[in-house]
C-alpha cells in the first residue's frame, strides 16, 4: 500500500505541475478577461466588449499592451459617442470564422473586423454602417510597374491567406495560369513579395495600405489602387441589439467632424493610398 | 554510450584517433558550411538586422506575447495530459474488464482515436463548437483540449493495459487469494503498480501533448506559436518571433525528457512492474517491457 | 435515408476526397522512403566510433524530437522558401508539396533513428563480439552484423512511425499544401455545415482504413521476422 500512495503523491505533483499556469495567457496584454457586458447601447454601462482582429497591422493589432489600426480606431470613436471611454473598452479576439457566433452569443457587443456586409450574414446578424467601402486589389514591390490589375497577373506568383477566396478568384475570373500560395496571414505574404517569392499579394485594399504602412515595409510595397470588387464593412451588431442608430449616428458625425478622414490617412501614412473616392466616405445604410 | 558500442570498434590506436581527429574536422568544417551558407544568405535577405531581432528582446514582447502563449499553451496542455490519464485509466481498464462487450468497445474507441490524426480531430472540434455549440466560449481552447485528450488518452489506455500487462502474475493471484474481486484486484493491487511504472512514460507523453497544442495556431488558439505569429506580424520579423517560439519549446521539452529519463531511474525497483526506458510513449522507439506498441511519432 | 445518402454522394462528387486521401499518400511515400534513408545514416552516426559524429547525431534527434512539426513545417516555407529561396519545383502545387515531404522527413528521421537505434539494442552483444573475433571493422562489422538483426528488430517501431507520419501528413496544411485531407475536411464543412458529422467521419473512417493494415502488416512482418534466440 505504501506504493500506492507513493504514486498517487507523484501523480498529483504532476497534475499540479502542469496546472500552475490554469488560467488563460492573453496575448498581446491588455484585454479583461471579463467579457460580461451590459449589451445594450446608450451608454452608462460599466464597460462595452467590442471584436477586433488581433493580428493585422493597420486594421486591428494588438500592439504590445495597446490596439492600434483603422478599425481600432473607428471602434474607439464610436464607443466614445455610445457613452464608453477608451478605459471602458474591453477588446477581444473576433477571427473570421467566429464573427456571428460572438454576436449572437453576446461575446461581442460590436464588432469592427474587417466584416463585410452580406445578406447571407443579415440572416443571422444585424449590421450599422458601412464605415468603410474597401475593394480586392494588389500589392506590389514598389518598383513593379507591370501589374496593373487583375488581368495582368497571368504566370505570376500570388499570396493570399488561408481559407480566403480572393486569390482563388482571380484564378477563376481574371488570369488563369496565376500561381498561389496560401499562407496563415497577410504579413508573411507582404514578407514574401518583399523576398521576391511572390509577385503580389491580394485582400482588400485597405488591408494592404495598413500593411505597407508598417514601418518595415515602407517604401519597398505599393497598392496598385485600381479595385476589382465592393466590400462595404459594417459593425456587426446582434439582432436584437437596440444601439444601431446611434451607431450610424455617430459614424456619421465622425465622417463629417474630419476624425474618420485622419484615421485613414494615419493608418495608411507615407504608402500614397487613397480609397476609392467615389464610395467613400461611404453613407451609412437605414437600420433593419 | 553503453557498453555494447563500444563492442562495435576497438579502442582507437595513434591512427585511427588521427583519422578520427581528421573526421571531426572535416565534420565541423561541413556543420559550419552549411551554418555559413544558412546565415550569409540570410544576411544578405537582411535578416539578421537588428531591426527585426531588436524587438524579441524587451520586454514588452515577453509581457504581451511570449508569456501569454506559452500559459496558453501550458493550460492546454495541463488540462489535456489530465483529461487523458482519466481517459486512459477507464478505458484502459475497460480493456482488461470481464466483460466481452465493454472491451469490445473500448477496444474500437481506442483504435479509432489512435487512428485519426490529431489535426483532424481539432478542426472537426472547432467547427463543431462553432457551428452547433455556441454557447461554448473559447471553441478553440476547447477543441485543442479535446482532441489532445482523445488521442493522448487511446495512447495512455494502450500504456495500462501492457503495464497492467508487465506485472507478475503472482499480483493478481495474491489479490484474488485474499478475496478481492477482479475489478477490485485492478483498482487496489494492479492499477496503482502499473501506473508508477507508467510515469516516466507519462512525463514524455506530455512532451507530445506539448508539441500538439502548436497545431492549435491553425485553428487560431492563441498559444505560443500563434503568439510569436502576432507579434511578428507588426514588425515584419516572422521567421526571427517563430525561432524564439522553436527555442523555447525545444527548451521545454528537453527538461521534460530529462525529467523522464530521471523518473525512471528514481522508479524503477519501486513496483513489480518494469518502468520504461527510454524516450516513452507516445514515441516509437520505446520497445521497453513497459512501452506501448502503436504509439506515434507525435 | 436514401436522401441522406444522396446528399452524401452529392458532396462525395463535389469534391475530391479520394484526390486528398492521395496527396497524403504520396506525402508519406516520399517522406517514408527519404527518412528511412536519413535516419539510417543518423542511427550509424550514433553507434559510430567517431565522437563528433555521435555528438553531431544526437544533436539532432534532441533538437528536432522536441520541435513541434508545426514549427519545422512553417520554417520550410518561412526560412527555406522565403528567405533562402530554395524553390523545389517550378510550379507552387510541386514547390509546396516537395517542400513539405523536407520537412516530414527532417521530422521523422529523429524518429526512425530512435527506431533503429532500439532495433540496434536488441542485438544481443555476442553478435557485435563475433562480428569483431572475425575481424571485421565498425562498418563491415555495422553492414554486414548489426544492421540486418537491428532492422528486423526495429520492425515494431518503424511501422509505429510510418503510421505516424501517415497521420502527421496533415500537418503539410502548415507548409501550404491546400490539396490534403485537413484542408478538404476543413473547406467541405465550412461550406456543408449540416453534414458535418457525416464529413468527419468519413475523413476519419479512411484514416483507420489506411492505418490499421499498416498495424497488421508490421505486427506481422515483426514477428516473422523476429530473430529466433
Amino acid at each position: 500500500m505504501r506504493t500506492r500512495h507513493a504514486g498517487a503523491t507523484v501523480l498529483a505533483a504532476l497534475t499540479a505541475l502542469t496546472l500552475a499556469a490554469c488560467g488563460g495567457g492573453d496575448v498581446g496584454g491588455g484585454a479583461d478577461d471579463d467579457t460580461a457586458s451590459d449589451g445594450g447601447g446608450g451608454g452608462g454601462g460599466d464597460s462595452i466588449t467590442i471584436g477586433i482582429k488581433f493580428d493585422q497591422p493597420g486594421l486591428g493589432y494588438q500592439d504590445g499592451d495597446t490596439y492600434t489600426g483603422f478599425d481600432v480606431d473607428v471602434a474607439t470613436y464610436v464607443a466614445d459617442k455610445l457613452g464608453y471611454s477608451a478605459d471602458q473598452i474591453d477588446w477581444v479576439e473576433s477571427p473570421s470564422a467566429q464573427r456571428e457566433t460572438m454576436l449572437q452569443t453576446g461575446q461581442a457587443d460590436m464588432i469592427f473586423a474587417t466584416y463585410s456586409i452580406t445578406d447571407e450574414r443579415k440572416e443571422t446578424v444585424a449590421f450599422a454602417g458601412p464605415y468603410f467601402v474597401a475593394g480586392q486589389d494588389l500589392l506590389v514591390a514598389e518598383d513593379n510597374t507591370d501589374i496593373t490589375g487583375p488581368e495582368a497577373l497571368e504566370g505570376k506568383n500570388l499570396c493570399s491567406v488561408t481559407g480566403s477566396t480572393s486569390a482563388q478568384r482571380i484564378k477563376d475570373e481574371y488570369s488563369e495560369g496565376v500561381e498561389l500560395v496560401e499562407r496563415p496571414g497577410y504579413a508573411e505574404c507582404v514578407t514574401a513579395l518583399v523576398a521576391g517569392q511572390v509577385d503580389a499579394v491580394t485582400t482588400d485594399d485597405i488591408i494592404l495600405a495598413g500593411l505597407a504602412a508598417q514601418p518595415s515595409n515602407k517604401g519597398k510595397v505599393k497598392v496598385v489602387g485600381a479595385p476589382f470588387s465592393t466590400e462595404r464593412y459594417g459593425v456587426g451588431l446582434s439582432q436584437d441589439n437596440d444601439m444601431c442608430e446611434d451607431v450610424n449616428s455617430a459614424i456619421e458625425e465622425m465622417i463629417e467632424d474630419g476624425s474618420w478622414e485622419e484615421a485613414v490617412t494615419t493608418n495608411t501614412d507615407g504608402t500614397g493610398y487613397t480609397p476609392n473616392s467615389s464610395e467613400n466616405p461611404p453613407t451609412v445604410d437605414a437600420c433593419a | 554510450m553503453s557498453s555494447q558500442h563500444s563492442v562495435l570498434f576497438d579502442a582507437p590506436g595513434p591512427r585511427a584517433r588521427r583519422r578520427i581527429v581528421v573526421g571531426n574536422i572535416v565534420g565541423a568544417l561541413f556543420v559550419a558550411g552549411v551554418a555559413a551558407f544558412v546565415l550569409v544568405v540570410l544576411g544578405q535577405k537582411g535578416q539578421l538586422s537588428w531591426d527585426l531581432w531588436g524587438p524579441i528582446f524587451t520586454a514588452s514582447a515577453w509581457e504581451n506575447y511570449y508569456l501569454p502563449g506559452l500559459q496558453n499553451t501550458l493550460r492546454a496542455a495541463g488540462f489535456a495530459i489530465v483529461g487523458a490519464v482519466v481517459f486512459g485509466l477507464v478505458f484502459g481498464s475497460g480493456r482488461l474488464a470481464r466483460s466481452r462487450t465493454v472491451r469490445w468497445i473500448s477496444g474500437v474507441i481506442v483504435e479509432f482515436f489512435r487512428a485519426v490524426p490529431v489535426l483532424l480531430l481539432m478542426i472537426f472540434f472547432w467547427l463543431l463548437l462553432g457551428f452547433n455549440f455556441k454557447q461554448v466560449e473559447e471553441p478553440s481552447f476547447v477543441a485543442v483540449v479535446l482532441a489532445l485528450v482523445l488521442y493522448n488518452g487511446s495512447v495512455i489506455a494502450e500504456l495500462v493495459r501492457s503495464g497492467v500487462g508487465n506485472l507478475p502474475r503472482g499480483q493478481a493471484e495474491a489479490g484474488l487469494a485474499i478475496g478481492l474481486t477482479g475489478g477490485q484486484t485492478l483498482r487496489s493491487v494492479q492499477l496503482p503498480q502499473a501506473l508508477i511504472a507508467m510515469l516516466p512514460s507519462l512525463v514524455s507523453q506530455l512532451v507530445v501533448v506539448l508539441k500538439d497544442t502548436a497545431l492549435g495556431q491553425l485553428i487560431v488558439y492563441n498559444e505560443l506559436l500563434r503568439a510569436a505569429q502576432i507579434f511578428g506580424n507588426g514588425n515584419s520579423n516572422n521567421l526571427q518571433t517563430l525561432t524564439v517560439a522553436a527555442i523555447v519549446f525545444i527548451v521545454i521539452n528537453w527538461l521534460l525528457t530529462r525529467v523522464a529519463s530521471w523518473l525512471s531511474r528514481f522508479l524503477s525497483g519501486r513496483t513489480a512492474g518494469a518502468t520504461a526506458t527510454g524516450p516513452g510513449i507516445g514515441d516509437p522507439t520505446a520497445t521497453g517491457p513497459g512501452a506501448v506498441a502503436g504509439a506515434g511519432a507525435r | 435515408m436514401g436522401d441522406y445518402l444522396s446528399q452524401i454522394s452529392t458532396l462525395f462528387s463535389e469534391y475530391d476526397v479520394l484526390g486528398a486521401f492521395w496527396v497524403n499518400i504520396q506525402l508519406t511515400f516520399w517522406a517514408a522512403i527519404l527518412s528511412l534513408i536519413l535516419g539510417t545514416f543518423l542511427a550509424l552516426m550514433r553507434i559510430s566510433p567517431i565522437p563528433s559524429l555521435r555528438w553531431a547525431g544526437t544533436t539532432y534527434v534532441n533538437l528536432v524530437r522536441n520541435t513541434p512539426l508545426t514549427v519545422i513545417m512553417t520554417f520550410m516555407v518561412l526560412a527555406v522558401w522565403t528567405q533562402l529561396q530554395i524553390s523545389l519545383a517550378d510550379n507552387f502545387e510541386q514547390n509546396f508539396f516537395r517542400l513539405a515531404v523536407v520537412g516530414l522527413t527532417v521530422y521523422h528521421a529523429a524518429f526512425v533513428c530512435e527506431s533503429i537505434r532500439s532495433g540496434v539494442n536488441t542485438v544481443p552483444l555476442g553478435q557485435a563480439e563475433a562480428a569483431r573475433a572475425i575481424g571485421l571493422s565498425f562498418v563491415p562489422a555495422a553492414r554486414l552484423v548489426i544492421l540486418p538483426q537491428a532492422f528486423r528488430g526495429a520492425v515494431a517501431p518503424l511501422g509505429n512511425t510510418l503510421i505516424a507520419l501517415l497521420k502527421n501528413s496533415t500537418v503539410a496544411a502548415a507548409a501550404s499544401v491546400t490539396n490534403e485531407t485537413s484542408s478538404l475536411m476543413r473547406n467541405m464543412i465550412e461550406f456543408n455545415s449540416s453534414e458535418i458529422y457525416s464529413i468527419f467521419f468519413i475523413f476519419a473512417i479512411g484514416y483507420v482504413i489506411l492505418v490499421i493494415p499498416i498495424g497488421l502488416l508490421t505486427t506481422s512482418l515483426s514477428n516473422r521476422l523476429a530473430v529466433r534466440r
